[in-house]
C-alpha cells in the first residue's frame, strides 16, 4: 500500500484516489479512465445503471480484481488493521458456519486472540440484533437477518475501508429501510470510509456524503454530487424533506439518459 | 356456490399410523417379507435346501459360529482391513481432491491420470497388487484403499468446484491463508459430496475386501466364503454373505449418522 496522495489545494485528505483507472475484459471495456477521490471518513455512494462496471470498480478496490490501466492509491490503515472488508451482494455467508462463526471469520483469519474475538463479535451481533440467533445457520435466517450478519462480519473485522456491493438490493422495502437506518447508526459511531454501490437513487441520497453517478458501458464517471444533509440522519425524516426529493430528481436527471443509452445498447 | 376448504383428512389420523407407514417402517418390513417367503419356500421344498438353505437354518448356523468364536475372527480381520483401507485410501483422496478443486495446475496434472485409471475394474488389479504387496495384510488393505480412493477423490474435487465462487472471494477479502482456505472453505463446502464419495467408497471397499480375501488369505469373510465353497459347506457360505450384507447396512447407517453430525447446516 502507498502513502496518501498529497491533497492539492484545500481538498480533504483522500483515503482512496483513483487516477484514470480502466478495466478491460478481453475486448470489452468495463471501466474507462475513472478518476475519483474518496475523502477519509466519508460515505461515498456509487450509483449507476446495471452493467456500468460499479461492481468491477469495487472488486478492484477490494483487491479481488486488478485494473488494466491507471493508478490507485489507497492510504495505509493503522498498523494491524485490515485495509478493507467487503459486504458482498447476495448470499455470501458461509452456510456451514453459524452466525457467530461467520461474524468472527475475519478476526479469526487474522489470528486475533479468542477473548477479543468474543468481545468484538458480541458487540456487533448486539448492534445488528443477532445475538439471539448467534448459533443459527444461515439457512435458518430470513434474508434481512442474513444481510445483517454479513454487515456484522465486515464491521467486526474493523477494516479501514468498508466496501458494500448492493447489500440491500435483494431485500423488501421495509427491511431495506430498517437496515439503511441500522447501517447509518453503526457507521455514525465508527465513521469509517465507506464505498457503497447501489442502483437505487433513493438509497444513494439517503446514505451518502458524496454520490458518484456512473455512465453505462463503458463505465465512466458522469457526475460527483455532494450531499449536504446533516448527520446523524433519520431515514424516514429525511425522505420527508423537500430537499431530498429535489436531489433525487436531479440525480435521476443525470442517470436517465444513461439508463436509456444502456437500454439502446442492449437492443443492438 | 360456496367453496368450503377444510383441513386435509390425514391431519386427523392418529400419529402412530403416520409413523407406521413411514419410509423407515417400510424399509424394515420389506427384507423381512422377502426372508419369510424364502423360509416358506425352502421348508415346503419349492427351493432346494442344498443350494438355498432356509434363512432360519442360516441364522442358527451363524449363532453357532458366533458362539465358537470362529465367525468373530473372520469378521474382525475383514473389518480391520476395511477400516485401515478406508483411512489409507480416503485421507489422501480428500487432500488431493481439495487441491484439485482449488488449483488449476493440480487439476490439469491429475485429472487425465484419474480419468484414465478410473474405469479399470478394481478387482482386475488384484494380481498386480499381490505382486507388489505380497500375500499378507498389505495387499488386502491396498485393494480397499484403491476402491475408496476413486469415488472420494472425484467427489471431493467436484464438491470444491461446485462451490459458488463468492465463498472464495470472501476468503480472499478476509485474508484467509491457503491452509485456512482449505480448512474453512473448501473442506466444509465440499463435505456433502465428500460424504457421498466416502459412502460409495466404503461400499466399493466391502466388495473388494471380499474378493481380495478369496485369493491367498487365511482369514476374513471372503476367505470364509471361499473356504466354505471348497468344502461345499453351503450354509457357512450364506452366513458369510449375510454377515457382509449386515456389515454393509450397519456401515451405511453409521455413515449417515456421521454425515448428519458433520453437516448440521445442510437443510434436513
Amino acid at each position: 500500500m502507498m502513502e496518501p496522495v498529497s491533497p492539492s489545494g484545500s481538498a480533504p485528505t483522500s483515503k482512496v484516489s483513483l487516477q484514470s483507472v480502466s478495466k478491460r475484459h478481453g475486448r470489452h471495456l468495463a471501466l474507462d479512465a475513472v478518476s475519483l477521490e474518496i475523502p477519509v471518513g466519508s460515505f461515498c455512494v456509487i450509483v449507476g445503471p446495471s452493467g456500468c462496471g460499479k461492481t468491477t470498480l469495487l472488486r478492484i478496490l477490494a483487491g479481488l480484481d486488478t485494473p488494466s490501466e491507471g493508478r490507485i492509491e489507497i492510504a495505509d490503515p493503522s498498523p494491524g488493521q485490515p485495509s478493507n472488508s467487503m459486504v458482498f451482494q447476495g448470499d455470501s455467508l458461509f452456510p456451514w458456519m453459524t452466525v457467530w462463526e461467520n461474524a468472527a471469520y475475519g478476526l479469526r483469519m487474522r489470528g486475533v486472540a479468542e477473548d477479543e474475538v468474543t468481545a468484538v463479535v458480541t458487540r456487533f451481533l448486539e448492534k445488528t440484533g443477532l445475538m439471539a440467533a448467534r448459533d443459527r445457520y444461515p439457512h435458518q435466517l430470513s434474508g434481512g437477518m442474513r444481510q445483517r450478519a454479513s454487515i456484522a462480519r465486515a464491521f467486526a473485522n474493523d477494516p479501514d475501508i468498508l466496501l458494500m456491493d448492493e447489500p440491500f438490493s435483494a431485500l423488501d422495502e421495509q427491511n431495506k429501510t430498517l437496515l439503511q437506518q441500522e447501517l447509518l447508526r453503526i457507521w455514525e459511531e465508527t465513521r469509517k470510509t465507506v464505498v457503497f454501490i447501489t442502483h437505487s437513487v433513493d438509497e444513494a441520497v439517503t446514505l451518502g456524503d458524496q454520490i458518484v453517478v456512473m455512465t453505462a458501458g463503458p463505465g465512466r464517471i458522469k457526475a460527483v454530487v455532494d450531499v449536504g444533509f446533516p448527520r446523524p440522519r433519520n431515514v424516514l425524516e429525511l425522505r420527508h424533506d423537500p430537499a431530498y426529493g429535489e436531489l433525487v430528481y436531479a440525480i435521476w436527471g443525470q442517470l436517465r439518459e444513461e439508463v436509456d443509452r444502456a437500454r439502446a445498447g442492449k437492443g443492438n | 356456490m360456496t367453496t368450503i376448504i377444510t383441513p386435509a383428512k390425514n391431519i386427523t389420523q392418529p400419529i402412530w399410523w403416520t409413523a407406521f407407514t413411514s419410509d423407515r417402517a417400510i424399509s424394515i418390513v420389506s427384507p423381512i417379507a422377502l426372508l419369510t417367503v424364502w423360509e416358506v419356500c425352502a421348508r415346503l421344498g419349492f427351493l432346494d435346501e442344498r443350494f438355498f438353505p432356509a434363512p432360519l437354518h442360516i441364522v442358527a448356523h451363524m449363532l453357532d459360529m458366533a458362539g465358537s468364536g470362529g465367525l468373530w475372527d473372520n469378521v474382525g480381520a475383514s473389518l480391520y482391513r476395511l477400516g485401515v483401507g478406508l483411512l489409507v485410501g480416503g485421507i489422501p483422496a480428500i487432500a488431493i481432491g481439495l487441491a484439485m478443486g482449488l488449483y488449476h495446475p493440480v487439476r490439469a496434472a491429475l485429472d487425465p491420470l484419474i480419468s484414465a485409471t478410473y474405469p479399470i475394474p478394481k478387482s482386475s488389479l488384484l494380481p498386480l497388487i499381490l505382486l507388489i504387496f505380497g500375500i499378507g495384510e498389505g495387499s488386502k488393505i491396498a485393494m480397499v484403499a484403491i476402491g475408496v480412493f476413486y469415488p472420494v477423490v472425484i467427489n471431493t474435487a467436484v464438491g470444491v468446484r461446485q462451490l459458488p465462487p463468492i465463498y472464495l472471494d470472501v476468503g480472499r477479502n478476509f485474508k484467509a491463508s491457503s491452509w485456512n482456505t482449505f480448512r474453512t472453505i473448501a473442506l466444509p463446502g465440499a463435505m456433502p459430496l465428500i460424504m457421498t464419495g466416502i459412502k460409495l467408497g466404503a461400499g466399493m471397499g466391502l466388495v473388494l475386501i471380499a474378493i481380495a480375501e478369496m485369493v491367498g488369505a487365511k482369514s476374513g469373510l471372503g476367505y470364509m466364503i471361499w473356504n466354505a465353497w471348497e468344502l461345499f459347506d453351503v450354509t457357512t457360505m450364506y452366513v458369510g454373505l449375510f454377515v457382509i450384507a449386515l456389515i454393509g447396512f450397519i456401515m451405511n447407517s453409521a455413515l449417515d449418522a456421521i454425515e448428519r453430525r458433520l453437516i448440521p447446516w445442510k437443510n434436513a
